[in-house]
């Protein structure tokens, strides 16, 4: 039973890393004009949700299946998710705004973002990776 | 004396009231036609010439020297000019319609005003004649060439290039030039008795540059008070020109010539002149003129000396008279110049450092040159140097002793270096010049001394701001100048076009945070120019790396490549770009337009379209619903519409359409053909589509135009009796951006209330008892995206909406502003609009849309902002969408948008002393004409916050503070705003107590740039868009955000500080001449009651609205001379007019309030309030410095800020 929940944990997070890499492809497209404000902004914010929902369901599943450790890890960032999610002006257009994302260093702090997700994520994939292959020799 | 003459032209440029491009051909008068011909032709014929012109040439003329002797300047202008037209056509105004006639067409641009200037000369004591005599040649001259397309380069270059003038005189070619030239244009029978009439007046030479001069000063004087435009560099500039100019051209453009005789010379002249330079900014009216004029004379005179000996010295060498050697030679001649100075002479070390650092590709060209001819320098030596250490005295001695001194002056570089060494006020001279060769190598530590010379010093004068009482000036504040050297200040964009917060650029971003200003720019780059350089040519020369237009700034090495200044890479300079259009000669980048105006505008090829220009295309979308009707505001429109038809701007393909709305979508096919409007209904708003083809609804203006009129004639009465409330606003834009989507263009939107219906539709947000709330507002950002989705599809389909709010209750601004914010429109807000209960508002309506209507507009267009390397733009201000990092996409652009930006460093600047911005703006006219205006700003790197802080633009900085504080307000909180603002000032003042000021901590001490800081702060803590705890409705408040956002620096300023006025004893001291009126120029009161006099009447200028207090004791003269009524208690309490009263304080006071109302786009209300009124309040809450319940009073704020410092 463990063995599956990591293996789903295993290709969720490997489906969240893609997505960083997607972000920071974007962004730095962005950065570098390749594309414009608008439909860099309408590309990432289609993710912003599936990604939020990635998240979150692993979170829970470690909450679900009491990996304390593991869910402690997740928290702070699932919980960044949701509060960014839902804090977007009213009058914004998503996450992320082509009006206002190349004022006030907003590409660059997204851009962070999308790094330090990327990292994180890594890592976890290497603690699933571990958690998964333990709990096949266990069973 | 061409230094001179060019500053006379070069103030004007700026100053003419916009007239341009087409020359009144009614002004060539004067003149005998048949000598204009002859003189034209002779005149072309010189010009190519001029460059092959080897040097010997002036003696071969007869009487050449007495030539000079008399009328000097203008052989020697056309021959040092050489390439520059302007020059040669100001001098030679006045002397020779021969010289003139073959540049002139340069000046196209001149406008009545230049010529007004002109006559003034004759004022000023010089003969009538002259003046005359000047005016006509110059209209003259353009008149050939009427519309500056036809002549492809050649006529935008406009006046800026008499500072040319001053830059080519370099002694070598020069010479050549000028012997080449005075043949030509002395031969000329035509000339001699208008020039003779002036030779007898002044038997000195350089009389004619001296008359030309003094008329341009008082002109420029006149024209900063004039428009407000005055930027004081321009002013101050103009006695300081002659030594820079020289530099730069030498530096940049022609390595081989004998760079050190123009310096030399140059700097000379510029000691003589440089303190009047410093005090002329600080008088700028009317004391200015006669010490100019003396400078003027000497400096004249140096320069006459410097021509003289150019042409008589080269005249041993060679006598060429064939084009096609002369251009030869040309080249050869100027490589022979430049080895003379090089290797021949010995150099001073000083010099020899200098040309070192600044100059290296000088002496490998040198190297290369075949020929030198050393054998002059010793001579001038001695003469120079002597003459320089005593450049007062120079003026007469030299003009008559040139004679003597001819055969020397090749060398006179060498010499002048010397001379200079040894004496202190030539020193600081030249190290303007040194700095200016040094522009990417030459360490800062060169401008931070230089500072200490210039006029600086003064902005860190510190001030107890405590203590000193009466901080406010009693004249309008003008921009900071940078400190740069004379001739880059004189190149440098207008302070109107391009400020920047910080004129000395900090190194690093540490100083930068060290001195807690903002840095930012402030632009206005379509703004209504008078004078703008129109550049047509095949290629336009661009950085290859990072894409910057050729500008004033760059530095060329030789004269095939140039280095960009903002990303330092080499480029070559293409070969069309070697030919001079406006001169006709071959080989000189430097003189082009292009390196000649730091705001020029091309004709750009079709590389820069992605379509084929579109014609302009005009969309009303008018709400028709009960509410609108009521308030009656399409009488007005129609009224206006119907006025202006024929002057919207547009060519032949002007198309113009109609769309109403309430609860459904009316649309107008008002195809040719039709016997009267037809009208389609959609009643479908959930799903919009158009009716017919667009074609039928986007109508040729001109084929249709009696439909059109049918209509507008007919639209006001079409609705009277509707009963619909409803107001579709959402569906009705989606609407406009199908029918536009295809062509863009401008659509203007008429809203009178909240959209109810239909997608977008509003709630009110609005809690009436919260509108005084100290704590929280709320609701400044948009309540849905509907707005800025559909804007951001406009902007892409080259679509702007331009918004006019015409309510009486809340409408959600916030929301419905974002349609225009970010589609590049604009907003215009009348509230309370009734034309019957409100007509004031109703006029204001009429005449902004006069203004809207017929303003320039440019279509499909992008502006980029570069900036030099290591400097960084991240946040952008104003009405556009910011497509990518530094490209902003503006779907239309007008004269009165502004713009700012916010800058960060992000590499240090040590390497460089300057730093440069470019704005480009490329857009199509309505003409269908694809263009790009380019503006170019260059400012000093300083290393010390000393310098940081002597640099501050207190109203730039004032107005990015407030950009700033819109934003945080929108995206954090209007508390959290309004801190941000008060720290601004705690945070700058006490750093600068912390580092700089070493006085006492316990008084609140500001360098004198700063000393209006507190007090701006304080105002916009007060103003509409930031103040808590007065009344204030939602909508006012985010119109005025608006407003700060998008409004150019100019109006802004009046927005955040009115001016205030007293007005009931208006005198004709220092007032000013416009178009025949005297304006009477009042001072500046502080914005407090304790001036309030009883006795008095005063008025505040707040940019949209006008204000005119009558005291209760006002003397009754002046209420029956000028308000019409006998005492003060009939004044009625509601007036908004003052009558045309045929007395003198009346026309005073009038031509003084229209004065006023010219210079800004909107034009703003006027509302006389009487003393004891209730509407008194409203006037009252605009004296910023008092106390009011909910707010601080200034001295208050100044203690607050104290504790704030001291915590």
């Amino acid at each position: 039973m463990e063995a599956v929940v990591f293996v789903f944990s295993l290709l969720d997070c490997c489906a969240l890393i893609f997505l960083s890499v997607y972000f920071i492809i974007t962004l730095s497209d962005l950065e570098c004009d390749y594309i414009n404000a608008r439909s860099c902004c309408s590309k990432l914010n289609k993710w912003v949700i599936p990604e939020l929902i990635g998240h979150t369901i692993v979170t829970v599943l470690m909450l679900i299946s009491l990996h304390w450790f593991i869910f402690l890890l997740n928290l702070p960032v699932a919980t960044w998710n949701i509060y960014r999610f839902i804090m977007v002006p009213s009058g914004n257009m998503g996450v992320f705004d082509p009006t206002e994302i190349h004022n006030r260093g907003q590409l660059k702090s997204h851009m962070k973002e999308a790094m330090i997700k990327l990292g994180f994520h890594l890592l976890c994939f290497f603690m699933y990776l571990y958690s998964m292959i333990l709990a096949l020799i266990n069973d | 004396m061409q230094v001179s003459s060019a500053y006379g032209l070069h103030p004007q440029n700026y100053i003419a009231p916009s007239g341009h491009y087409s020359q009144g051909p009614g002004k060539m008068t004067s003149l005998p036609s048949e000598s204009q011909c002859g003189d034209y032709y002779s005149g072309l014929y010189t010009v190519p010439t001029q460059n092959v012109v080897t040097p010997s040439t002036v003696n071969q003329q007869p009487g050449a020297q007495q030539m000079y002797g008399r009328g000097p300047p203008a052989p020697h202008i056309v021959g040092s000019t050489s390439g520059s037209f302007q020059g040669a056509a100001s001098s030679a105004s006045h002397l020779y319609t021969s010289a003139s006639q073959p540049y002139s067409f340069v000046n196209h641009y001149n406008n009545p005003v230049m010529y007004s200037a002109n006559s003034s000369a004759t004022s000023q004591g010089f003969p009538s004649t002259c003046g005359n005599y000047a005016m006509s040649t110059v209209s003259n001259a353009a008149y050939p060439n009427v519309s500056y397309r036809s002549l492809p380069a050649g006529d935008p270059y406009g006046q800026m290039f008499t500072s040319q003038n001053v830059l080519t005189v370099r002694p070598l070619k020069d010479s050549s030039f000028s012997g080449h030239n005075t043949p030509i244009s002395h031969p000329s029978p035509l000339p001699p008795p208008p020039s003779q009439q002036h030779q007898q007046q002044q038997s000195l030479s350089g009389y004619n540059t001296l008359s030309w001069s003094a008329p341009g000063l008082q002109s420029t004087q006149d024209s900063l008070i004039r428009n407000h435009t005055g930027s004081l560099d321009t002013d101050s500039n103009n006695p300081t020109h002659t030594d820079s100019l020289s530099c730069p051209v030498m530096q940049n453009v022609q390595p081989p010539k004998p760079s050190p005789v123009v310096s030399t010379v140059l700097s000379g002249t510029s000691s003589t002149r440089t303190p009047p330079a410093a005090n002329h900014p600080v008088k700028p009216v009317a004391s200015v003129p006669q010490p100019a004029e003396l400078l003027q004379q000497k400096g004249m005179q140096h320069g006459e000396y410097v021509n003289n000996q150019a042409s008589s010295a080269p005249s041993p060498l060679s006598s060429a008279s064939d084009d096609e050697e002369e251009e030869d030679e040309d080249e050869e001649a100027g490589v022979d110049s430049s080895s003379t100075t090089s290797s021949a002479s010995p150099m001073p070390n000083s010099y020899d450092a200098l040309e070192g650092g600044s100059y290296p590709d000088m002496l490998s060209s040198s190297a290369s040159s075949p020929a030198p001819d050393p054998a002059p320098e010793p001579d001038p030596v001695p003469t120079l140097a002597s003459a320089v250490p005593q450049p007062t005295k120079m003026a007469k001695p030299f003009g008559y002793g040139y004679p003597t001194l001819q055969p020397g002056y090749q060398n006179a570089t060498a010499p002048l270096n010397s001379g200079v060494q040894s004496s202190s006020p030539v020193y600081s001279g030249f190290q303007h010049y040194a700095q200016y060769p040094g522009m990417n190598q030459l360490s800062s530590s060169l401008g931070g001394l230089s500072l200490q010379s210039s006029p600086q010093p003064d902005s860190l004068r510190p001030v107890n701001l405590t203590q000193e009482r009466n901080i406010l000036p009693m004249t309008p504040i003008w921009a900071p100048v940078p400190n740069l050297n004379v001739d880059l200040r004189k190149l440098n964009c207008s302070p109107d076009s391009f400020r920047c917060t910080l004129t000395n650029i900090p190194q690093t971003q540490a100083l930068l945070n060290k001195a807690k200003l903002p840095l930012g720019l402030l632009l206005h780059p379509f703004r209504d120019l008078t004078q703008l350089p129109v550049i047509t040519s095949n290629t336009i020369v661009r950085c290859r790396s990072c894409r910057t237009y050729i500008n004033p700034f760059v530095s060329f090495i030789d004269q095939r490549r140039w280095k960009c200044n903002l990303c330092y890479r080499v480029n070559d300079v293409p070969e069309e770009f070697m030919y001079n259009p406006l001169t006709r000669s071959y080989g000189e980048p430097h003189k082009r337009p292009e390196v000649q105006n730091s705001t020029v505008e091309f004709i750009a090829s079709s590389d820069y379209m992605l379509r084929p220009p579109q014609p302009a295309v005009y969309l009303f979308v008018l709400d028709v619903s009960h509410n609108a009707v009521e308030a009656g505001y399409l009488t007005v429109l129609c009224q206006s519409l119907l006025e202006n038809l024929d002057k919207l701007p547009g060519d032949s393909r002007t198309r113009i359409g109609f769309m109403t709305f309430d609860s459904t979508i009316h649309f107008y096919n008002l195809q040719e053909g039709l016997s009267q409007p037809q009208m389609l209904i959609v009643s479908d708003i959930d799903d919009v589509f158009l009716p017919t083809p667009p074609d039928s609804l986007l109508v040729n203006l001109y084929e249709s135009k009696e439909l059109i009129k049918d209509l507008l004639n007919a639209l006001p009465n079409m609705f009277t009796n509707t009963r619909e409330t409803h107001s579709a606003l959402g569906p009705a834009l989606q609407a406009a951006f199908k029918l536009m989507s295809p062509t863009g263009g401008r659509v203007s939107v008429f809203q009178t209330q909240l959209p109810s219906i239909g997608a977008g539709l509003l709630q009110s947000r609005e809690d009436p008892n919260q509108r005084s709330s100290t704590k929280v507002v709320q609701h400044l950002g948009p309540a849905t995206d509907f707005y800025k989705k559909l804007a951001l599809d406009c902007s892409g389909q080259q679509t702007a909406v331009d918004l006019f709010l015409l309510s009486s209750q809340y409408s959600d601004l916030a929301s419905l502003a974002c349609i225009s914010k970010y589609s590049a429109g604009c907003i215009y807000y009348y509230p309370s609009f009734h034309y019957t209960h409100n007509p004031s508002q109703a006029e204001k309506l009429h005449k902004d849309l006069k203004r809207y209507l017929t303003r320039k507009i440019g279509f499909e267009a992008v502006m980029r902002i570069r900036c030099t390397k290591g400097l960084s733009m991240h946040t952008f201000h104003g009405n556009f969408f910011v497509r990518s990092t530094d490209l902003l996409s503006l779907a239309n652009i007008n004269p009165d948008a502004g713009f700012a930006v916010q800058l960060s460093i992000e590499e240090n600047l040590t390497d460089t002393s300057l730093v440069c911005f470019q704005t480009a703006l490329l857009y199509t006219s309505s003409k269908g004409e694809r263009r790009i205006r380019v503006h170019t700003l260059c400012l000093p790197v300083v290393s010390s916050l000393a310098d940081v802080y002597a640099g501050v633009d207190v109203q730039a900085a004032i107005c990015l503070l407030a950009n700033m504080a819109v934003d945080r307000s929108v995206s954090s909180s209007l508390s959290d705003a309004r801190d941000a603002l008060v720290n601004a000032v705690v945070d700058s003042l006490s750093a600068y107590g912390s580092t700089v000021s070493n006085l006492q901590h316990s008084a609140l001490i500001a360098p004198s740039s700063l000393k209006l800081f507190p007090l701006y702060v304080l105002a916009l803590l007060k103003q509409k868009a930031f103040r808590t705890g007065t009344s204030t409705r939602l909508d006012d408040r985010v119109y005025a955000m608006c407003q700060i956002k998008s409004q150019p620096l100019v109006h802004l300023m009046k927005m955040i500080h009115p001016n205030l006025y007293r007005i009931d004893r208006l005198t004709d001291e220092g007032a000013i001449h416009v178009n025949d009126r005297v304006v009477p120029q009042p001072p500046l009161q502080k914005l407090s009651a304790e001036k309030l006099t009883r006795e008095g009447a005063f008025l505040m200028d707040c940019g949209y609205v006008f204000y005119i207090w009558i005291g209760k004791s006002c003397d009754n003269n002046f209420i029956e001379d000028v308000l019409g009524y006998p005492n003060f208690a009939s004044i009625p309490q509601k007036m908004t007019h003052l009558p045309e009263l045929d007395t003198l304080p009346s026309e005073r006071a009038r031509s003084f309030i229209t004065w006023l109302r010219d210079s800004r786009p909107l034009s703003p209300l006027l509302h006389v309030v009487k003393d004891e009124s209730p509407a008194t309040t409203e006037f009252f809450q605009h004296l910023i410095e008092d106390r009011t319940e909910a707010a601080f009073s200034y001295y208050e704020f100044l203690l607050h800020i104290q504790q704030q410092i001291c915590k």
